[in-house]
């Protein structure tokens, strides 16, 4: 009988995770879809700003349903609140503090990371639909940091982590740091360097799922998390 | 004569615009949409306008209006996409070869609109650089990276939703009611805003967020 397979990381485990590492007092944007629960793990001591690219610098959760006010909403056109010493400024602002090197981290979902940092996020080419760019390019090319969290491979299978993107991109060698269901993996220039591995999964099943080839850390740790249930 | 900006109604603003008009829209997220005005804007049965929009359709907003009357000739935004299902007045017509589409980064778009207000005809970017939505601008090497040339967007018409104004045009707004409409006011000929109060004494200058000089009329959201 073969050992139980390791249970991946769910989306709120995969948030968790790339929550550990934001730094006490950085300012951090995060992008549509898994990255906004980001904000659920941030250490309260740490006083992390949350930045809207809509303006809002320093978002706190969201408002309870009788306190929303259609006038205080997020970049996904949610209702929040906001933080002791939260601003609010004007869009042209706000992407100068994106564009201008202000903002400490973004984190995005992703379609596809490139072994150079290549990052496609927005565009799957659905026939019909019209594009939504929104932000994303600009956060790609102006935060300090860009970092991903993306399911290690597609519902189909495909691998996300690819030599060379095969979707639109979003911005070229920009991202610097991948968190999926499966590994933590920085984007270096000699190419993707494995920092953890999903507990229980071998190198070997690991570079499987990847299309691009993967340099193991020499301190390469296992990956896991507490657990929280998924998101809906 | 003293300065009184306010306008009896929106479409009393909106009398004087005319067919071909770029029209600058503020609004994001549900917050700042000018939907009295777009409104009235519709009602005027205005041809081949051309939109500056983040969104060309949102749920709050009523840009949507335009475009199924088929009052829109192209659409300037960052987002074109209707909500999940089937496609949105915008996504029908654009497929249908019937409006033109120009799709921009969030802060192209945003910095775009500021430049067009501020004298400057283009600015460089980073973003999008090497990206199809790019493709065929003018780039440029400073430093070790590399920029695109974006020119600066202006317009015949700004709209825009603030919370107070003054009779001098003066504005303030609610939280992150503001999003577009500092940049759009500086960036149109004619800048029309909807207000939900104005007030009887002018606003204090350190609240004052948008001056009257970028703003030429004044209509109250609720009549």
């Amino acid at each position: 009988m073969s050992a139980a397979k390791p249970l991946p990381l769910n989306r709120r485990q995969m948030a968790w995770r790339a929550a550990q590492d934001i730094k006490a007092g950085a300012l951090v944007n995060l992008g549509m879809g898994m990255p906004v629960h980001v904000s659920d793990y941030l250490d309260a001591a740490g006083d992390v700003f949350i930045h809207s690219e809509n303006g809002v610098i320093g978002a706190g959760p969201l408002a309870a349903s009788e306190r929303a006010d259609p006038d205080l909403v997020d970049a996904s056109s949610r209702r929040i609140t906001l933080r002791s010493g939260a601003s609010i400024v004007d869009s042209a602002w706000s992407f100068a503090m994106i564009r201008g090197g202000h903002i400490d981290v973004t984190i995005l979902g992703a379609f596809e990371v490139a072994s150079n940092g290549d990052l496609a996020n927005w565009d799957m080419r659905v026939p019909d639909k019209g594009p939504l760019v929104g932000g994303a390019m600009d956060l790609a090319s102006g935060a300090r940091a860009v970092w991903v969290i993306m399911e290690h491979n597609t519902r189909k299978g495909a691998p996300r982590l690819v030599e060379a993107c095969t979707l639109p991109l979003t911005g070229k060698a920009c991202v610097k740091r991948i968190y999926t269901d499966l590994a933590v993996v920085d984007v270096t220039p000699s190419g993707f360097l494995v920092r953890e591995v999903l507990d229980g999964l071998s190198r070997e099943e690991l570079q499987k799922r990847s299309a691009a080839r993967l340099a193991f850390a020499a301190d390469c740790r296992p990956l896991s998390a507490p657990s929280l249930p998924d998101t809906e | 004569m003293p300065i009184d900006k306010r306008v009896g109604s929106a479409a009393q603003a909106l009398a004087d615009v005319e067919d071909g008009a770029t029209v600058l829209i503020s609004g994001f997220g549900g917050a700042g949409f000018p939907n009295v005005l777009i409104r009235a804007l519709r009602e005027r049965n205005l041809e081949n306008l051309t939109l500056v929009v983040n969104s060309a359709t949102h749920r709050y907003s009523l840009t949507h209006e335009l475009i199924e009357a088929g009052q829109v000739r192209k659409v300037v935004c960052s987002a074109a996409r209707g909500r999940e299902g089937g496609l949105s007045a915008f996504e029908q017509l654009w497929k249908d070869g019937k409006i033109e589409l120009e799709c921009l980064p969030q802060g192209t778009f945003a910095e775009a609109i500021r430049a067009g207000g501020a004298g400057i005809p283009a600015f460089y970017t980073p973003a999008g650089f090497g990206t199809d939505l790019t493709k065929g601008k003018e780039t440029r090497r400073f430093g070790n990276r590399d920029y695109v040339l974006e020119p600066a967007i202006t317009g015949d018409l700004a709209l825009v939703r603030a919370d107070t104004a003054d009779v001098y045009g003066n504005l303030t707004f609610r939280f992150a009611q503001m999003n577009f409409s500092p940049a759009m006011a500086t960036a149109a000929r004619l800048t029309i805003a909807e207000v939900r109060a104005v007030e009887d004494a002018p606003i204090a200058h350190e609240r004052v967020q948008v001056p009257g000089v970028f703003v030429d009329r004044i209509v109250r959201a609720s009549e």
